[in-house]
């Protein structure tokens, strides 16, 4: 009998495949006295030699997805189980107090463990989490645990499991991992995000999927309705496979549309972006079309290390992603830092309300080495194409002057030097907090374009954490409180002859691009994937006919009212 | 047995990458390998070892080798600190 859950879909389309279930394990180490010290040797090599091999498997699936640079790490992991200085502490611990290799293991990476931890190197103190996950690792063999590493999967399986960290993504094999499904997350969790830019199917939010009993089970990933169904009947394999195949052909037709311009059913021509993370995603951008990058987030550049990116590393990404948009716009937005997301290195004190807290320009204008430093690298970067820069969290005008200032400074600075800087950098801002969209007018005046951040405006507009499961149901894209204010944000771009775009994941919405288009949005950025499905409903919808209904969506009282009317009058992109 | 000294200039010191590579290398060697910085002396083989100095840039660290491929060890290793932008 199959069983079905309900999720969002966080990454269109269908996987079929067998369950595999990504466990944590607790290990529990319990001192014994052994007898036979070189059998407990023995022992503690073949886990050591078998973890070995694992984090081969690891490396070299790290090497081919994601580039040597973020494969060192597992190099460095292997030498740890290669170290000397480890192994034969472990085996003179097993000889001479004669316990067993468990808590020997246990107890001598405990040593480097806070050896490291005790370091007044920042770098050195992360060190310290290596040591654990490797010696974790050969704990597990030794006490027969089994323990799952998403890279060290070579079967097609659809992962499950409670939530998937950065590091469980990365090492995600998508010639293996056919989709995943997770307890908990939302559409711009971590793992959704990733999901849409490696392209397979996922659901998250199941809540309970890693509480069935699925191992080794069959089961379908509905990306595209976000249901998961469990040991499915033969009928509802076949149901599904059609219904996959439907869609890969719906795919097949969005990609005739990856050389065509944008151009809605009364020729009106709006700018489909996309938003990356890396120079890496750029490739994705220009497979699916995309006419611009309209968000660059910046932060991923600070993040998974243990120090500050160089000027040279910065200026070397901003440079790639730059001459691979071969002229095309792409926003550069400054570092938005704080608030969920944290950089340990800069030891930033925990917040009571990280999101209402010292985040994105609000560090960037005291920690003004930082923020001089990554305005060096832009500016730096700037005549290898089309630059943009945008600045995140902006409350008041005198915070937007005070960066434009710093900006300028630098340019000036560089200058002197006898840089090259482009003379045609637009200098823009995000439109997030309700003050600034209250302000757009005001504002428009000294920017030269606004682009609105979708999931913050919404958070804040409804004084709803994003990250609380319990006000979720407040997360209310289509709401006329927001519409409204995207309509204020627009209309005073155009009036100061300035372009209004959006950069949250609302842009790619298809209940949204109508209302956007009929509001007069000039760019939509969104998840590379989501742009030829928009540029497909483009061609259906008439801006001019949209724009007559406009009065009346805004005057209607709920989230749900406006979806029933866009379903109603207009044409959505079936997924 | 056969020795180096050198002066970190990696903006960052000797840090996980660097590491392996020297670690890598004085492997292949059946010569104890040490490295000697600030008073204390690790061996080179290990790479906690070479991690738990924390070494810096401007440090100065000294490479020693003893055994049958001393000589060859220290030519290695340098090609390593040179490669890996480490110092000379």
């Amino acid at each position: 009998m199959s069983n079905q859950l309900t999720g969002i879909g966080a990454s269109a389309g269908i996987a079929i495949a067998k369950a595999f279930v990504l466990e944590n394990p607790a290990l529990e180490i319990e001192q014994k006295t052994i007898t036979d010290a070189d059998a407990e040797i023995e022992r503690f090599e073949a886990a050591v030699h078998i973890a070995k091999e694992e984090l081969e498997v690891i490396k070299n699936h790290a090497n081919e997805q994601l580039g040597e640079d973020k494969a060192a790490i597992f190099a460095a992991h292997l030498l740890v189980l290669s170290d000397p200085e480890l192994l034969n502490a472990v085996k003179d611990k097993v000889n001479n107090e004669k316990v067993n290799a468990e808590s020997a293991m246990s107890d001598v990476s405990n040593m480097f463990i806070s050896m490291f931890e005790n370091m007044d190197n920042e770098y050195m103190k992360e060190r310290a989490a290596d040591i654990r996950d490797v010696s974790k690792r050969v704990l597990a063999h030794l006490l027969g645990v089994t323990f799952t590493s998403p890279g060290a999967i070579t079967d097609e399986v659809i992962v499950l499991a409670e939530d998937l960290t950065p590091s469980d993504t990365a090492q995600l094999n998508k010639q293996f991992v056919k989709g995943f499904a997770t307890d908990i997350g939302g559409r711009t969790s971590h793992s959704a995000i990733m999901a849409r830019s490696m392209e397979i199917p996922a659901v998250v939010g199941t809540k309970t999927i890693t509480s069935e009993d699925v191992e080794g089970k069959m089961v379908i990933i509905d990306g595209i309705d976000g249901n998961v169904i469990v040991d499915p009947s033969e009928e509802e394999i076949a149901e599904y496979t059609k219904k996959k195949e439907n869609f890969e052909a719906k795919k097949q037709e969005w990609a005739k549309l990856v050389n065509e311009p944008t151009t809605t059913k009364d020729e009106k021509h709006v700018e489909l972006a996309a938003n990356i993370g890396t120079p890496e995603d750029v490739k994705g951008v220009l497979e699916n079309g995309g006419e611009g990058v309209g968000l660059y987030r910046t932060e991923f550049l600070y993040m998974g290390r243990n120090e500050l990116p160089t000027e040279e590393e910065q200026f070397n990404s901003y440079k790639e992603v730059l001459e691979k948009m071969e002229g095309k716009p792409v926003v550069i937005r400054t570092l938005d830092i704080g608030g969920d997301k944290e950089l340990p290195y800069l030891n930033l004190p925990k917040e009571m309300n990280p999101f209402l807290g010292f985040r994105a320009i609000r560090l960037c204008l005291e920690e003004t080495e930082i923020f001089r430093t990554q305005l060096r690298a832009l500016l730096r970067a700037s005549v290898y194409g089309n630059l943009k820069v945008m600045f995140p969290m902006i409350a008041t005008v005198g915070e937007f002057r005070q960066a434009k200032e710093m900006l300028l400074s630098v340019k000036e600075e560089l200058i002197r030097e006898g840089v090259e800087v482009s003379e045609d950098i637009e200098v823009g801002m995000m439109v997030e907090i309700p003050a600034t969209a209250a302000m757009a007018d005001v504002f428009a005046k000294e920017v030269d374009f606004f682009s609105v951040g979708t999931n913050d405006l919404i958070q804040y507009t409804m004084a709803a954490d994003r990250m609380n499961q319990k006000v979720s149901y407040l997360y209310q894209p289509y709401n006329p409180a927001i519409l409204r204010l995207v309509k204020m944000v627009i209309d005073a771009a155009h009036k100061e002859g300035k372009w209004a775009g959006m950069c949250g994941e609302m842009a790619g919405d298809q209940i949204a691009i109508p209302i956007l288009l009929g509001l007069g949005l000039d760019e939509f950025s969104m998840s590379a994937t989501s742009i030829l499905p928009a540029r497909s409903q483009m061609t259906k919808l008439s801006k001019e006919e949209i724009s007559s209904h406009i009065d009346h969506i805004l005057s209607l009282a709920t989230n749900e009212e406006v979806i029933a009317y866009v379903t109603e009058h207009f044409a959505t992109e079936e997924l | 047995m056969a020795e180096k000294n050198f002066t970190v200039t990696s903006e960052s010191g000797i840090h996980a990458r660097p590491a392996t590579a020297l670690v890598n290398k004085a492997g292949q060697y059946s010569s104890d390998v040490t490295l000697d910085y600030n008073g204390k002396s690790v061996n080179l083989k290990s790479i906690m070892g070479v991690m738990s100095l924390g070494i810096q840039q401007n440090s100065e660290i000294t490479i020693k080798a003893e055994g049958s491929d001393a000589d060859d060890a220290i030519a290695g290793l340098s090609e390593v600190m040179e490669n890996e932008g480490l110092g000379k």
